[in-house]
């Protein structure tokens, strides 16, 4: 196949499972009026699906950080931080993410996805052996293929199989690298944390958690699954994003090892990509101090997750294992979540498709997140349609 | 004796129980992908089965230079030597 009919192979697969016409995937979203509310073409949509966990996407206070950013540096930084893009307030986010996790280190990436590329590549090379869970996020396989290192996949949250892979690893095992994620963003479903550490402390080897879907989240100040399980001091790096929580873009690494600092001369994704807009850096960190408040934020999207989730289980749906802010409804066949995905969406309500082989084990899912902003009549609209399309499935 | 006889019989039993190719028998030399019809992730999977298999670790990044199930044996043989 040429390069061009191999596009072409992938549009005739992409048609075949979606009928024409139906944008499930890159849909048109023409207006915002809130954090949990939009307009589709003429139709008023409930947002089910945007990672905002603590809808922080309006707050004032982000806001207006952003306005002044914008007025007093401009739309852009036009650089790469070890260039001229390096100003006062990316170095002040970062000691304010330093400060927040009680490391001395932090870096500061363009995205979450250039975060984890830019760490495991930099990090790992082609003598090295990182060893992450199967059901690692894309950005997490892209910085392993980047890095050239080894890479040893193990069954999705399975410390005996951990425990197993590290084992045939020998005396490399203690030169590796475990990478694994606070809050998986398919099925929601928190990492054994703990028990992997233990694992981890046993070879002697380094461990990363992604914090993406956790920050915010997890944690009496926010701080994810390393908070919850108590483990903060012993995890060696800590990445996340600030397109979820935060309520903006860009991406984050906090060590407690100095030698992350190298990083940032040998991580091309953070050399050669310019640093955030100022805009971004100004609403990231005000959203950052409301996140490290915001304890009710998150008792009422916990709230909103338990109602939720207690409403679906109680309909009999085949739900994701913990009740969390990522709620997934999992089907056996695509067509049946893309139905169930268009009932959703003609009662008001949008929420992400996911199909094969993006869902773990050949199924297909409908993924609902949740946030701190949705009202009790828009967790009782969404709850209503699931009721109403109960019978399809 | 060399992994290609056990790793073709355990891919049988794979493409019998797991795709449900009932009376199937891998070509030792064809294409691994191509015969069991699988997508990335169910290589990916796959590979852990035949890792434990043989308790050997098989990197997936070195699986770019395997294209027939008689190289994932040599692989695998070179692993465990």
């Amino acid at each position: 196949m040429t390069l061009l009919e191999k596009l072409d192979h992938a549009a005739a697969i992409r048609k075949a499972m979606l009928p024409d016409g139906l944008a499930a995937f890159g849909m048109p979203v023409d207006e915002i009026y809130s954090a949990s509310e939009a307009r589709v073409g003429d139709q008023k949509i409930l947002f089910f699906g945007t990672n905002n966990y603590l809808g922080l996407t309006f707050a004032p206070e982000c806001l207006d950080a952003a306005h002044k950013a914008l007025n007093e540096e401009g739309t852009g930084t036009t650089g790469s931080r070890l260039a001229n893009g390096n100003y006062h307030a990316h170095r002040l986010l970062e000691q304010e993410f330093a400060e927040f996790y009680g490391c001395d280190h932090a870096m500061v990436f363009t995205t979450g996805y250039q975060a984890n590329l830019g760490v495991i590549s930099g990090l790992a090379g082609p003598e090295d052996t990182l060893v992450i869970d199967a059901d690692s996020h894309a950005s997490i396989y892209d910085g392993c293929k980047l890095s050239g290192a080894n890479v040893v996949r193990f069954r999705h949250n399975d410390v005996d199989d951990l425990d197993k892979r590290l084992r045939r690893l020998g005396e490399r095992a203690q030169n590796c690298l475990i990478i694994v994620e606070g809050i998986y963003s398919m099925l929601g479903d928190k990492a054994k944390l703990a028990d992997m550490v233990a694992v981890k402390n046993r070879y002697r080897c380094l461990i990363l958690v992604d914090e993406a879907h956790s920050i915010g989240v997890l944690g009496d100040t926010g701080q994810g699954l390393v908070e919850e399980t108590g483990v903060l001091d012993q995890v060696d790096f800590i990445t996340g994003t600030f397109s979820k929580s935060l309520g903006s873009i860009g991406g984050y690494c906090v060590s407690r090892h100095a030698q992350l600092e190298q990083l940032r001369y040998l991580s091309r994704p953070y050399i050669f990509t310019a640093s955030p807009s100022p805009a971004t850096i100004a609403s990231t960190r005000a959203a950052l101090t409301l996140l490290r408040e915001g304890q009710a934020l998150r008792l009422r999207l916990w709230r909103n997750a338990n109602r939720l989730y207690r409403h679906l289980h109680d309909l009999g749906l085949r739900l994701g294992p913990d009740p969390g802010p990522i709620i997934a409804v999992i089907v056996d066949h695509p067509a049946q979540a893309l139905q169930l995905w268009q009932g959703l969406l003609e009662r008001g309500i949008y929420v992400n498709l996911i199909l094969p082989p993006a869902a773990p084990d050949d199924q297909a899912l409908v993924r609902i997140s949740i946030s701190a902003a949705h009202t009790d009549a828009q967790i009782d609209a969404i709850n209503q349609a699931f009721s109403e399309l109960k019978p399809m499935l | 004796m060399t992994s290609l006889d056990p790793l073709c019989a355990q891919l049988d039993r794979y493409a019998q129980d797991t795709l449900q190719k009932t009376d199937f028998h891998v070509d030792p030399d064809g294409n691994l992908v191509d015969q069991l019809d699988l997508d990335s992730i169910k290589v990916l999977n796959l590979i852990m089965d035949v890792e434990d298999e043989f308790d050997v670790s098989i990197p997936i990044n070195r699986l770019v230079d395997v294209q027939t199930v008689r190289q994932l044996a040599q692989m695998i043989d070179q692993l465990k030597a």
